[in-house]
């Protein structure tokens, strides 16, 4: 593996603090063919337009590629810095939610967000940010779409399982199961 | 109409000024898109008979009807210029996000015209057109000129197709690069260095639509499913370096500047050694959910930290070709070329040719001197170190690397005049163009197919060594059936190449790649992006349409029949092992064969197109000029 999983959590996670569930990508399954951004764009807006998708791929360098939406950070920033109180987080979910009678597209909030993952509507002017597709009985539709299975909406316990197995996993060879005798 | 912008956006480098131009859908029906949409814009663009370096030769890109949408594999351009290698049609296609970004911008294909007056960067701006001083991007590597722009311009979403140094520099096989795929083979590199032309960026903003989301997507999700199964799994495990150990039992491994067909090295420049020692990641183009690409990393010796992304047909031409069995050295080679902007084939295929030429004393060891090797290089087969020193003699045009810039063709025929030798015996190209990983001599099927291409000896247009590798047809003799199964497998691939769509996803629609299994799925993908009433044999009439609207151009800049003919190797001079022992494609049977071909074709014993079957393929104007 070029780049280990636990580096890349604990960089990133020193400044998320969330218990909540959220979009993630695995750098090491990303292939960064923007499949999400397209279908998220479309889920939400009806065209394929990647400057309106709510889940945004980065290529860094030629091989280091993997995607970012809303961490749903506990006392989340762009709740806070809001000058209209225009966004508010469900306690529930963590989920934020935009209100559109009081969103004025002043953008504080993609300034306060530590991971990029709020744009602001060029047509509307409202804030858009990632809500898991949570009107959808399919759930986020990233995650469906994704071929590699890189993403998946997973709280950070649900994730520290993951890695624990995979540690294991790949730490020890199998017991080897008996034979038949015969 | 859906799909489409109906627009073709032409820009004057010259004076500046830029226009649109609105095609009716007629128009796209017949073209549709990639290689046959840019080598239309070719045909209607270009000053007939120009010289590919003057200011009459244009640059046109052609976007796909898939692109932007969620259809697997569909995002990728055709770009079209008269190739200075060839002197015939120039038209490569390239994967990835550029295309996507044109078709946002809301143009369907681009026309660039004359030259600039000096190093510029195009910006296409949605609707807008900049002109970019591109002094502070000169010598960048390829990669490093998007970066570049990227950050000068402040949107990490602006898409650019750039030159390397290889490109500034005039190599004639310098390539196109975008997001790390390249427009490659026939010089388009070349052209945009004369044009003092260093990128071409484009950001789009807008929203693609289509005839019928719902269906496009559940279409899109099924075929992307699809494509993690085992119909992929070559692609995704290994890339298509996997494809090196067949081509080696096979006996049709270019080995030794196409001296034979076995390399005895092959297992240590397998995909398969790259895969367990080099590979770093697999990475897609845009909307692909295959990824293919391995990109492999040298991490010891003298060329660690070279990294790209390794193809077989790229690992053939500096690996066995070269008599190279360290492959790091065909990494570091390869990312010479990749990184700066020349094609890897023609490149390798190039170096191979004059190490044959030193083996044969034909150039000695000074004729390599340069300031860096004062004494000259010792430029046997299997010495990478060397090989690599004269990649970057080529790039940098440095001594001898003026003369290799030129490509085998050239390079043989000056050296010949010169010194009065008979390189051009192992000058081993198709009208210019440096063949491909396929040794024809014994796959005769594909033989033909090099020959008549008129893209030159590109594997990618003609797709004649499937059957003659899967045993389809006799590999070894020829027969009657050759002309017709030489033009099928042409026209099946530049259906793809046209819509265009990567060819690896061809199994994954219904799990048969053939006509009847991918035709009616592609003609579905069709009518849910348009609207069209497309079916198989409207499908079918793509590749057709392609293939003879590429062929007219050739016919207007002076193709004949003579032009359709294989390097001189593959007529005389046989393997001494291998599977493919003893064989060559003789004069007779080639002729016997091109017969078949244009017969399959509708066209004349000459190889020229009749009237009446350019009136019936919907293109009366090219019938005017160039039936008979």
């Amino acid at each position: 593996m070029w780049l280990k999983k636990s580096e890349f959590n604990e960089e990133i996670m020193a400044t998320s603090a969330s218990k909540y569930a959220y979009i993630v990508c695995d750098p090491n399954l990303c292939v960064g063919c923007q499949l999400c951004e397209y279908v998220c764009s479309f889920s939400k807006t009806g065209e394929y337009n990647s400057y309106r998708s709510r889940i945004r791929t980065v290529r860094v360098d030629e091989v280091l590629i993997t995607a970012i939406a809303c961490r749903t950070c506990e006392n989340a920033p762009c709740v806070i810095v809001c000058p209209r109180d225009a966004l508010t987080q469900d306690p529930q979910t963590g989920l934020i939610d935009v209100n559109a009678a009081k969103c004025d597209g002043c953008a504080w909030c993609i300034e306060a967000c530590d991971f990029g993952a709020i744009s602001i509507n060029p047509h509307t002017t409202l804030a858009e940010i990632c809500d898991h597709c949570k009107d959808d009985p399919e759930g986020p539709q990233c995650v469906k779409w994704c071929p590699k299975e890189a993403l998946s909406l997973t709280t950070p316990d649900q994730r520290a399982q993951r890695s624990r197995r995979t540690l294991i996993a790949e730490s020890f060879d199998m017991p080897q199961k008996a034979t038949d005798p015969k | 109409m859906y799909g489409y912008s109906g627009k073709i956006l032409h820009i004057d480098l010259k004076t500046r000024k830029n226009w649109g131009e609105t095609k009716p859908e007629e128009w796209y029906k017949v073209y549709i898109g990639g290689v046959s949409m840019a080598s239309r814009l070719l045909w209607e663009n270009i000053i007939p008979g120009c010289d590919p370096l003057d200011d009459g030769n244009p640059i046109c890109f052609a976007n796909g009807i898939f692109t932007g949408t969620p259809v697997p594999v569909g995002g990728k351009f055709g770009l079209a210029s008269k190739s200075p290698l060839t002197g015939f049609v120039g038209d490569s296609l390239s994967g990835s996000w550029f295309s996507v970004a044109l078709k946002r911008a809301g143009w369907d294909g681009v026309v660039l015209h004359n030259s600039c007056d000096s190093w510029t960067q195009l910006f296409i701006d949605d609707d807008r057109v900049q002109f970019n001083d591109a002094t502070y991007l000169l010598g960048k590597g390829t990669f490093e000129t998007e970066e570049a722009i990227r950050n000068k311009l402040g949107d990490d979403q602006i898409r650019s197709c750039t030159i390397g140094a290889c490109g500034e520099n005039l190599v004639r096989y310098a390539n196109v690069t975008n997001d790390g795929r390249q427009a490659g083979r026939t010089g388009h590199g070349m052209i945009w260095g004369k044009k003092k032309l260093k990128a071409v960026s484009v950001r789009g903003t807008h929203g693609v639509k289509v005839f019928d989301p719902k269906t496009l997507n559940q279409l899109a999700y099924d075929i992307s499913k699809s494509a993690q199964g085992k119909d992929t799994e070559k692609y995704r495990v290994y890339g298509t370096s996997t494809g090196l150990l067949n081509t080696n039992k096979l006996g049709v491994l270019p080995t030794r500047n196409f001296q034979e067909g076995v390399f005895e090295d092959a297992e240590l420049v397998s995909g398969e050694y790259l895969d367990r020692h080099h590979k770093v990641k697999v990475i897609a183009c845009a909307q692909c959910p295959i990824a293919c690409e391995q990109m492999s990393l040298v991490k010891t010796g003298p060329f660690a930290g070279a990294m790209t992304g390794i193809e077989y047909e790229s690992l053939f031409a500096n690996s066995s070709n070269l008599g190279v069995s360290d492959i790091r050295a065909a990494i570091k080679l390869i990312t010479i070329a990749d990184h700066d902007g020349m094609d890897s084939v023609t490149m390798g295929v190039t170096i191979g040719w004059a190490m044959e030429c030193f083996e044969k004393g034909v150039l000695k060891k000074e004729d390599f001197a340069s300031e860096e090797h004062p004494e000259g290089l010792e430029l046997h087969f299997g010495n990478g170190e060397a090989a690599v020193a004269v990649a970057e003699m080529i790039r940098d045009q440095v001594g001898i690397g003026k003369l290799l810039a030129q490509g085998t063709r050239i390079a043989s025929e000056t050296l010949d005049k010169e010194r009065g030798t008979e390189s051009y015996k192992w000058a081993v190209h198709t009208k210019g163009l440096e063949s491909a990983g396929y040794d024809a001599r014994s796959l005769k099927t594909f033989a033909l197919g090099l020959a008549t291409g008129t893209r030159g000896g590109c594997h990618n247009r003609s797709a004649a060594y499937d059957p003659d590798m899967k045993g389809e047809t006799n590999r070894l003799t020829v027969d009657e059936t050759r002309g017709r199964v030489a033009s099928e497998s042409e026209e099946y691939a530049a259906v793809y190449d046209t819509l265009p769509l990567c060819k690896f996803i061809r199994r994954s629609f219904t799990g048969k790649a053939d006509r009847s299994g991918a035709w009616p799925a592609i003609a579905k993908l069709i009518n849910a992006t348009t609207g069209w009433n497309y079916d198989y044999d409207d499908v079918d009439l793509i590749g057709t349409r392609a293939c003879t609207i590429k062929k007219a151009f050739n016919i207007r800049e002076g193709w004949t029949e003579k032009d359709d003919d294989l390097p001189w190797r593959w007529k005389h001079d046989p393997f001494s092992k291998g599977p493919g022992a003893g064989t060559v494609v003789t004069d007779e049977e080639l002729a016997y064969m091109k017969k078949l071909y244009y017969e399959a074709k509708g066209w004349t014993e000459e190889g020229l197109i009749p009237k009446e079957l350019l009136i019936k393929l919907g293109m009366p104007d090219v019938a005017e000029e160039v039936g008979v």
